[in-house]
């Protein structure tokens, strides 16, 4: 294997699955045609899900809210579009549940409700700025959508003087991260300083995997004034961008096992959650569009588009030129941790980082797997250091509770073990099967 | 393509949705392909006698696997190249001179007693071609120990029964192996290329290091087990290796004869059978080459690989129980909870 001259900040294991970037890197993100109707969920956030603010028939405007917070962690939601509210319900997300949705029918206008410009959003206080973070709904855009403001109040014992912006986007595909910091690395260094501004930190970081050099050098540029942020090239490892491994890799704290970052001092933001609360800092805009990969061998064009919440992932499909012949998987996701879509009638939410079509012959039959050959590969890979061989043979065999003693419940289920698996076993799901039946 | 029909051919699974190139059956058959030049070496020092015996023992073992699943309406897995790997390994282990007869029984023994009964691939405690042999060794001891000399391939057909260089070693003393091969040079010289008594697939050093390099290269095998066991055991026998006298025994000599390299980088290695923990597989190597030369130089049989890694072989879970590998961030909740 080839070693770069000067070793990469890591972590210990990890895999290397072809990154598969090349199909959209090189697509400057472009807007898709203003959708018809968007389906917007009131849980779209790790937490208490919204009380619904509106009622059938109602017009609303761009950016107005539709959803306000139940209890501290949760975040409200707002109108992706301008237009008429046809329905209220439940719907189906991306992970195959019915949540409360309101339907909204676009009216073509635009319209917002209201938008200021503050150019002088750094003198605003903490408290200020992590309010208006609140109000506009930001939640992690890397996938787990935990409401932002939560991360940015941290109990008065935890000491918090550090903030990572994660640029790994390690999972294969993916490339809606990359092309911000290609295109608004500006912005996303403007979120980043706000982001310490909040939590009073003197010590910025941002972490991107070195298979991005261009995106390197762009943040390089970008953060050259500021002698507090650093960019930290990462060695291209997957799950480089899970926090606990990123952490690992650019500040050298390890995260107490079922621990938070705040543990050890550490608050990681995603690279799209920067350019939101720098949004939501300088012009108040609420959290309503994102960026969203659209790849896939199995998609006619892979695209990098802003699209708003709501819009359902067949209007992307469409947009993106429609599936080829091939195609046999839909994935809300990265190809390692996304869910596959039962149906294409679901919509874009907060966390959606990418819409992925798999052809046929990368797709795995859950009924082909054999007998764990106790190879150790998974063993040598986990990057929580579990053992997720006898994870899997436990829970096959119905031995939920002795799972525990194998830590059943620090894996994060990045499904590096079973990717690397030569017996096809499906461990993320014997391990889900395994969490899902015993207490923690 | 037409949207609605499009989602009703969706396949929806839990992720991750992409898997490595990695299969089992891809892994047996390199293993099987790693012992390619060792059987080739085995085949022109022993003639076409060697091939026909490793024909039976794989014919053998991969039919008795077949028959097995067949009867117990099992799903069929001969294909993954395991069985086959077994009988190879299994013939590879017997002298050349043995009756047809033999590596039938051997691979019978091997796959269904120690592999099937057991639940099948995975779930054997022992390894399959091993305990084939000990079966074969324990119930026909005398067929099992009639050494044939190596011949130039193919030409010579009554080759003469003469003793393994462990056999003289063991017997005669180290002197006499020097007598019989001439010089230091000559001696180390037959051993690494394969050009001495022993069984078919143990002997040339040269063509099992070939096949090891390969595996060790792909991954598939890892430097832990072999590392440790021929380092324990190299370090044995310069320590205890001549009589009466310490730090002066040949670990070369020890090293390249009897079925060492075999069994530390193609049976001690067996995943089934050995620790999944690396570190694990040092204590396991370290046992193998102990015990190994425990039996080389204290027990009743000139060879011991076959016991070592048998009866390390049994300590395998409980080897992975106590290595078991530590989680990411555990030290630290020690040290917050001791607080």
């Amino acid at each position: 294997m080839e070693e770069p001259s000067m070793p990469l900040a890591t972590f210990k294991g990890g895999i290397h699955p072809p990154d598969k970037k090349e199909l959209s890197k090189g697509r400057a993100i472009s807007n898709t045609k203003p959708p018809k109707r968007v389906v917007i969920p009131l849980a779209q956030h790790i937490g208490a899900p919204c009380k619904l603010s509106v009622i059938v028939g109602q017009e609303v405007k761009k950016g107005e809210v539709i959803g306000t917070p139940e209890g501290f962690v949760s975040a409200p939601v707002h109108s992706s579009i301008s237009g008429k509210v046809i329905a209220i319900g439940e719907f189906p997300n991306a992970m195959g549940r019915m949540v409360m949705s309101v339907v909204i029918e676009n009216d073509g206008k635009e319209e917002w409700t209201s938008l200021k410009d503050n150019p002088d959003y750094m003198k605003l206080p903490p408290e200020e700025l992590r309010a208006k973070v609140k109000d506009a709904g930001i939640v992690g855009m890397g996938g787990a959508a935990f409401p932002a403001h939560v991360k940015l109040s941290p109990p008065k014992e935890k000491a918090v003087d550090v903030v990572i912006l994660n640029g790994a986007e390690c999972e294969p595909y993916l490339t809606a991260d990359y092309r911000l910091m290609i295109e608004r690395p500006q912005d996303v260094v403007e979120g980043l300083k706000v982001l310490m501004k909040i939590l009073g930190v003197n010590k910025g970081f941002i972490g991107i995997e070195n298979n991005k050099p261009d995106a390197v050098e762009a943040m390089k540029k970008a953060a050259s004034g500021e002698s507090n942020i650093q960019v930290c090239p990462l060695e291209v490892k997957y799950p480089q961008g899970a926090e606990k491994m990123l952490i690992k890799a650019a500040v050298d704290r390890e995260v107490p096992a079922r621990g938070l970052p705040m543990d050890v001092g550490v608050v990681v933001h995603n690279i799209g959650t920067a350019t939101a609360i720098y949004e939501a800092a300088r012009y108040g805009k609420p959290l309503i569009e994102r960026v969203v990969t659209v790849t896939g061998e199995g998609i006619k064009e892979p695209k990098n588009l802003m699209v708003k919440i709501g819009t359902l992932v067949s209007d992307l499909i469409e947009e993106c030129g429609g599936f080829k012949s091939e195609a046999a998987k839909v994935v809300s996701g990265g190809p390692m941790m996304g869910f596959a879509l039962y149906s294409l009638d679901v919509p874009v939410t907060k966390g959606t980082s990418g819409i992925l079509v798999l052809p046929e012959e990368g797709v795995v039959h859950a009924e082909d797997f054999g007998p764990c050959i106790r190879c150790g590969r998974c063993i040598d890979i986990c990057p929580m250091g579990l053992m997720p061989s006898m994870l899997s043979v436990l829970s096959e065999k119905g031995f939920y509770e002795e799972t525990k003693e194998y830590n059943l419940f620090d894996c994060f289920e990045c499904g590096s073990c079973t990717y690397v698996c030569p017996s096809k076993r499906p461990i993320v799901q014997l391990v889900r099967l395994a969490k899902s039946l015993v207490k923690p | 393509m037409d949207k609605a029909k499009k989602e009703h051919q969706l396949t929806v699974s839990v992720s991750p949705h992409i898997k490595s190139e990695e299969t089992t059956s891809r892994i047996m058959w390199s293993v099987n392909a790693a012992l390619l030049p060792a059987t080739v070496m085995g085949a022109y020092f022993f003639g076409p006698r060697a091939v026909f015996i490793l024909a039976i023992a794989i014919i053998a073992a991969v039919l008795s696997e077949y028959i097995f699943q067949k009867s117990l309406n099992r799903k069929i897995s001969v294909n993954d190249g395991s069985a086959f790997l077994t009988g190879l390994l299994l013939g590879m282990n017997l002298p050349p001179s043995v009756p047809f007869y033999i590596p039938i029984v051997g691979s019978f023994a091997a796959i269904v007693i120690t592999k099937q009964l057991f639940g099948g691939l995975g779930f054997n405690v022992f390894n399959p071609a091993l305990i084939g042999r000990a079966f074969l060794l324990i119930s026909f001891p005398k067929l099992m120990t009639i050494w044939k000399e190596p011949t130039a391939a193919f030409i010579q057909f009554d080759a003469k029964t003469t003793a393994t260089p462990l056999g003289i070693l063991k017997e005669e003393g180290v002197a006499k192996l020097m007598e019989m091969f001439g010089d230091n040079i000559t001696l180390y010289t037959q051993l690494f290329t394969g050009h001495r008594a022993g069984s078919i697939g143990e002997t040339s050093s040269i063509a099992l290091l070939i096949g090891a390099a390969f595996l060790l290269y792909r991954g598939y095998i890892s430097w832990h087990i072999p590392v440790s066991f021929l380092g324990t055991a190299a370090l044995m026998a310069w320590i205890f290796g001549t009589k009466g006298a310490l730090f002066t025994g040949d670990p070369i000599v020890h090293l390249l004869s009897g079925g060492m390299l075999l069994g530390a980088f193609f049976m001690a290695t067996d995943y089934v059978t050995c620790p999944s923990v690396r570190k694990g597989q040092i204590l396991f190597g370290i046992g193998c080459g102990f015990l190994t030369m425990l039996i080389r130089l204290k027990g009743g049989y000139p060879e011991g690989v076959m016991f070592a890694i048998l009866i390390m072989n049994c300590f395998s879970p409980i080897i992975d129980r106590g290595f078991r590998t530590k989680v990411f961030g555990a030290k630290k909740e020690i040290k917050e909870s001791k607080k």
